[in-house]
């Protein structure tokens, strides 16, 4: 019991009118990796996500976040503990400029959010802020672009950026390289890497090579259920794991 | 550059807005129809902040403007109140009202929250047809105009003009703060992506509360302005045809911009009052310019020009 675990679950189950999407999964993630949760479609991998950050209410089970029991917080209060999540179906906010998209996280913590009355010229302080983080993933170009017209792959790098700028302790990361190119995978994972210096990550990632590369530990889901656990290694030679995910292609 | 362009625009038609109905009473037109349709236009932009730029469409909003209407009309009749505590007392009742539905139609979405707004409008209609303050059908005839701040005398219509001129554009401002304040960044951000700014620790649901409270204040600022111009409160300012009127203004004028509701208002206030010998055909007639909307130009009159010139209006 000498790891510093960060995230656990005991007997995470969710049911949808008698499916069972998620059944008795027990995660245990330890600070500072890098977790991967990977599992064919429809393994219930983005299910487990919005349990665990609350935009689901599982059926059974209990979710633990440093030590604390989450399991009936509201999405938005798990987050503000440090937990944030990124979404499967790239989540920006459209219309905003990258630069706003950056700005709304970091007004969460600057507060006064409620002043209706006030000019929003006072949020220009948050500017620089901003601009940082826009820089620190390669994004300064796009500084007065709305987040609608950016090519793909930036936008996932955006949606990076404003979940960095709440300085989270945790990120939950659903598929951040789906439909990316070469070089923006290779970009997105030197990022994830960069992060991951001084937090936990959880991704969801179907690119094997990628999961080989950046994590630590992958668990495999199947129908819901945890099928192994380990390093690559260990997965890649796990016989069920061969069977019922990697299949033939990696034979 | 295109910032700079945008806020042009604004400022050149807010001075145009502003200078022109200052200019009403000596062009001769008659300045009861334009105080009426002011009040509509501040009705509509209430209903714009909330559906425009809260992205919540209300089907009840009348509701509203009629309990401001019918609070501010006791106060000044029954009460003796002076019109700006009587126009006060409306807007709080109407904000009152805003924070009791809203808390309970917020956490529905789409056409669930519609629905439960226009539930709550019914009820409220069937409240004030049956509850004796009202007198019912007749409604709150002969409501006094008073002295405003105990200086104005508004039974003077000069007098009269320039104050509801003046509640108008200080709503006007209030509602242009409100969309480009703190609180508004996060508004927008809500309706743009609402799980995206949940999973960024914002409590949405107080965001659109609050937001559901202020459009219902202003409606009531209004609809209490209404009632101290038409000296009476009635039943068709609850009706839910008011409810969907006002839905036509934004419509018509232009969703989530900001002068749009105001044009919107003016156009069909002018239907009603200059084509008010067609009788019903008044109806098929704002039925026609309600399907043309949906149809043709989508973004409304002042949408469609702000989207040609590349401006913000
Ligand atoms: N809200 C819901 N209601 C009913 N069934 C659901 C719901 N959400 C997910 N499911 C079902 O649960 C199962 C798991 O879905 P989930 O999205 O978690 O899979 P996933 O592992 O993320 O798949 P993918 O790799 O395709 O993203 C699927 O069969 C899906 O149809
Ligand atoms: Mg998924």
């Amino acid at each position: 019991m000498a790891e510093d675990i960060i995230l656990e679950t005991r007997g995470l189950t969710k049911e949808f009118a008698g499916f069972v999407a998620v059944r008795d999964v027990n995660l245990r993630i330890r600070r500072g990796s890098i977790h991967a949760l990977i599992g064919p479609n429809g393994a219930g991998k983005t299910t487990c996500f919005n349990l665990l950050t609350k935009f689901l209410q599982p059926t059974r089970g209990e979710i633990c976040y440093e030590g604390r029991d989450i399991t009936a917080m509201a999405a938005a209060d798990v987050a503000r503990l440090g937990l944030v999540r990124s979404f499967q179906i790239s989540a920006v906010f459209p219309h905003l400029t990258a630069l706003e998209n950056v700005r709304v996280a970091l007004q969460r913590k600057r507060g006064g959010n409620f002043d209706f009355w006030r000019s929003k010229n006072v949020l220009n302080s948050l500017n620089e802020r901003a601009m940082a983080l826009l820089d620190d993933v390669g994004l300064s170009a796009f500084e007065t672009t709305t987040a609608v017209e950016m090519p793909y792959g930036r936008k996932r790098a955006l949606e990076i950026a404003t979940t960095l700028a709440l300085d989270p302790q945790m990120l939950l990361l659903d598929e951040p390289m789906a439909g990316m190119g070469h070089e923006d995978i290779e970009r997105v994972a030197d990022l994830i890497r960069r992060v991951a210096k001084n937090r936990t990550v959880l991704m969801v990632e179907h690119n094997l090579k990628v999961v080989s590369d950046l994590s630590d530990t992958i668990t495999v889901l199947t129908r819901g259920q945890v099928l192994a656990e380990g390093d690559y290694e260990t997965i890649s030679n796990n016989a069920d794991v061969q069977q019922a995910y990697l299949g033939v292609a990696d034979a | 550059m295109k910032l700079q362009a945008r806020t042009h625009a604004q400022t050149i038609a807010f001075v145009l807005m502003t200078g022109l109905l200052a200019c009403v009473p000596m062009i001769g037109i008659y300045p009861y129809f334009v105080m009426q349709a002011l009040c509509f236009a501040l009705f509509a932009a209430s209903f714009n902040l909330l559906i425009g730029y809260g992205g919540l469409p209300s089907f009840g909003h009348a509701m509203f403007l009629g309990t401001a209407g019918y609070a501010s009309a006791h106060a000044a009749k029954v009460w003796g109140f002076p019109p700006e505590a009587a126009i006060i007392l409306g807007t709080l009742a109407a904000a009152g009202a805003g924070v009791i539905t809203g808390a309970l139609a917020i956490r529905r979405q789409g056409i669930y929250f519609s629905m439960t707004t226009l539930a709550f409008a019914q009820m409220l209609y069937f409240f004030y047809l049956q509850t004796p303050f009202t007198h019912g059908e007749d409604g709150i005839q002969g409501v006094p105009q008073g002295i405003f701040l105990g200086l104005i005398d508004l039974s003077k219509v000069l007098n009269l003009y320039y104050v509801v001129l003046g509640i108008f554009l200080a709503g006007f401002v209030l509602i242009y703060r409100i969309i480009h304040s703190p609180f508004g960044e996060i508004l927008n951000a809500i309706r743009e992506n609402e799980p995206r700014a949940i999973s960024l620790g914002y409590k949405t649901e107080r965001y659109k509360l609050a937001a559901f409270v202020l459009s219902a204040g202003l409606a009531g600022l209004a609809g209490a302005t209404k009632v101290i111009v038409a000296q009476n409160a009635s039943l068709t300012d609850v009706h839910w045809t008011m409810s969907g009127e006002v839905v036509l203004m934004v419509l018509l004028g232009g969703l989530g911009t900001i002068y749009g509701p105001i044009l919107g208002a003016f156009i069909i206030i002018a239907m009603q009052q200059y084509f008010a010998g067609f009788g019903q055909w008044v109806l098929v007639i704002q039925g026609l310019i309600f399907i043309a909307c949906v149809l043709v130009f989508r973004r409304g009159i002042i949408g469609e020009l702000a989207h040609a010139l590349k401006i913000r209006l």
